[in-house]
């Protein structure tokens, strides 16, 4: 890729939000950190947002994605919460992920909901990093093709 | 073989560091010993510095406590569960909660949707306390509540249970885990902003050492912080540096330190490797011994013992392979037992994903179990005391953690470092750095990065059941509570309390008063936060 292509891009820019009341914050940091190191532009919410306030960082920082950590056990109801504050605010082209303990049978209810990705304990950087790059990628492209590139910003 | 017909040398020695940066060497002798310091501060068991455990006798006289960590649903199917637990031989309870109640919040709060019963027991009010504990004896069973940004709710809720069942809170034992600091660095469980934290962790161990002499209102946990990345030295340096912040907290009321240092208890983390735990907790022991003696001025000797829970170690579980867990427990149990712990509540092998199953927290049990019963392992005190090898990197250990604790001195104290997240970040790099040195392989974990197999098939993992149901009951529950108390007396009590917060007196007693007057958790939470508003999160990583 050429330096103009690559300013074009523009830097990927992640959301990484708790939701609920879980306080395992590990995973969540590590991703970040992780995310930087890549390349990434990151914020982090920090503990305990609301579905609603998560989906207004969103619609404040126009990331390119919104990852979610949850380790409680409590994902499918916060993700159709987050999904549903989302559409609420408006924001239909954010690449939505979530990390933490989900187990695979959760995975297809997860996906019905607008989860793009899941990233299961056990995920690797790599994994995701590759993921949120071919994803946005893609979705660039579109954007560009359609005169919304997000790039230019 | 080459085939070369040339002898080589002898093979290469493999350099080792532990994680807290040591280096091991390949033999300990008496040189390597006395250059480290010797055994000058070894001393006897149960006497000053304590290395080699706080009682004369260990476990010969007063075996470890078996305290498994449980709770889940309503205070009905947890009593159900500390039943259970009791009949298997437990002989403590180590009461989890779930996670409206520990951030404050009642059962119907809108956040507390989808979360209530899930990760421990749901308590509202003192009803929910009165129905979990029902029928057992707080005389004889030993119970710790790992409850932290609500302790001030939560341990004037079992204060209130015991004096309604009649006992007397002049003898009442027990534990509270109460410990803010970490709850701001792992596990994240906190309230209110960092200074009225520490005072309200200030007016329960005020108000203990006044009221309730024999109960432990605070147990200092290295253990979160280690699970949240820190290396085991960093983790015991710490542990101990949060845990003079709230000596000095208390100091400066007034108190003496040995009114209140007895009561002060610890729990630590014990995954890695074997010596380098044993080295951390012999060293620990020792430390806290001379910074009581020499820094604090104690002369009560039980002022200066470090008590200890150790056994748990999630952090050191993994979801491949998960019944490797099993064995890894097993060693943990083991390293507790070597280092002379006073409880041990030992982590499930399914504890990497889930709250445990009643099988895996019997398995937990029984692996305590036979290492008490058949390993030998109470024989005699401090079997490892006197190794070149152990004692040599007790020395090490020792040294290191108190260099850690000046760097932490003087870069502001662990109060200022956490308030303004440095401390986070620095436990949030070395979780880092480890984690990107596991997917690297360059840190071998079994089952993750070698020894996986190729054909290994993604076996689905059970989980604790979420019952919906359940949740429900427990709502109405707390709505008949609520319609069935005093309200009049209950917004005096809640009055009573803020008051009390605003004008800097101990909250305990006004605290007291509203639970009895079924005041909820999330009333008294909310009083608080009246007063002194919510913490904003410093965000580092």
């Amino acid at each position: 890729m050429n330096a103009d292509a690559e300013t074009a891009r523009g830097t990927i820019r992640v959301l990484i939000a708790k939701p609920g009341l879980d306080g395992h914050d590990v995973g969540a940091k590590l991703i970040c950190r992780a995310l930087v190191d890549a390349g990434m532009d990151v914020t982090y919410t920090g503990l305990r947002q609301s579905p609603e306030e998560i989906a207004a960082s969103v619609k404040k920082l126009r990331p390119d994605v919104l990852g979610l950590s949850v380790l409680s056990g409590a994902h499918a109801l916060l993700c159709r919460k987050v999904a549903a504050a989302l559409r609420e605010a408006g924001v239909h082209d954010v690449l939505f992920i979530v990390g933490g303990v989900v187990p695979e049978r959760d995975r297809a209810l997860l996906e019905e909901l607008g989860v793009d990705g899941v990233f299961a304990t056990g995920s690797t950087f790599d994994e995701v990093v590759a993921f949120i790059r071919e994803r946005t990628g893609r979705e660039r492209t579109g954007r560009g093709n359609t005169g919304h590139d997000e790039g230019a910003r | 073989m080459s085939g070369d017909g040339q002898r080589r040398g002898p093979p290469p020695v493999r350099p080792v560091v532990w994680e807290s940066g040591l280096a091991i060497d390949p033999v300990y002798g008496p040189e390597q010993l006395a250059a480290g310091g010797g055994t000058a501060d070894v001393g006897e068991p149960g006497a000053f510095p304590f290395t080699r455990g706080i009682h004369p006798h260990m476990y010969r006289s007063r075996p470890w406590t078996m305290r498994q960590y449980s709770g889940f649903g309503t205070a009905a199917e947890t009593h159900e569960r500390f039943l259970y637990l009791l009949a298997a031989g437990n002989t403590g309870l180590n009461v989890a909660f779930d996670l409206p109640t520990q951030c404050g919040l009642d059962s119907d709060d809108p956040m507390a949707e989808g979360e209530v019963g899930r990760v421990g027991m749901a308590v509202d009010t003192l009803a929910d306390m009165e129905e979990a504990f029902e029928g057992i004896d707080l005389d004889r069973v030993s119970v710790s509540l790992t409850i932290n940004g609500a302790a001030v709710p939560i341990m004037a809720m079992y204060f209130a249970l015991a004096q309604k069942r009649g006992y007397d809170l002049a003898t009442l034992r027990g534990t509270a885990q109460n410990d803010i600091l970490k709850e701001f660095v792992g596990r994240g469980t906190w309230i209110f902003p960092v200074a009225d934290s520490m005072r309200l962790v200030g007016d329960t161990i005020e108000y203990c050492a006044a009221h309730v002499p024999r109960y432990s209102p605070v147990s200092i946990c290295g253990y979160h912080i280690r699970e949240s990345g820190a290396d085991p030295a960093q983790e015991m340096a710490y542990g101990l540096s949060i845990a003079c912040a709230y000596v000095d907290h208390v100091l400066a009321r007034g108190l003496s330190i040995d009114d209140f240092a007895k009561g002060l208890s610890f729990n630590f983390d014990i995954h890695g490797n074997i010596w380098e735990q044993v080295a951390k907790f012999r060293a620990g022991r020792r430390l806290w011994a001379k910074l009581m003696r020499e820094r604090y001025g104690a002369q009560n000797p039980r002022s200066m013992q470090l008590r200890m829970i150790a056994g748990g170690g999630g952090g050191g579980l993994t979801i491949e392979q998960p019944e490797n867990n099993i064995v890894r427990g097993a060693y943990y149990a083991l390293i507790s037992a070597l280092s002379g712990t006073q409880t041990m509540a030992l982590c499930s092998y399914d504890e990497a994903y889930t709250i445990p199953s009643t099988h895996a927290a019997t398995l937990s049990l029984r692996t305590m179990q036979i290492l008490m019963k058949e390993m030998g392992l109470c024989d005699t005190v401090d079997p490892l005391g006197g190794s070149y090898f152990v004692e040599s990197t007790t020395n090490a250990m020792e040294a290191l953690i108190v260099r850690h604790m000046e760097q932490l001195e003087q870069e502001g104290g662990v109060v200022r470092g956490i308030e303004e997240g440095r401390v986070q970040a620095a436990v949030n790099r070395s979780a880092y750095e480890h984690e990107r040195k596991v997917q690297a392989g360059e840190i071998e974990k079994v089952g993750v990065n070698c020894f996986v197999m190729d054909d290994e098939e993604q076996r689905e993992v059970e989980f604790h059941p979420y019952r919906e149901g359940e949740a429900r009951r427990q709502v109405e529950r707390l709505r008949k509570v609520r319609a069935r108390r005093d309200a009049a007396a209950v917004a005096a009590a809640l009055t009573a309390l803020r008051e009390a917060a605003a004008g800097g007196r101990n909250v305990m007693p006004a605290a007291m008063d509203a639970v009895q007057a079924y005041a909820t958790v999330g009333e008294v939470c909310g009083a608080l936060v009246d007063v002194f508003g919510r913490c904003r999160e410093p965000i580092r990583f």
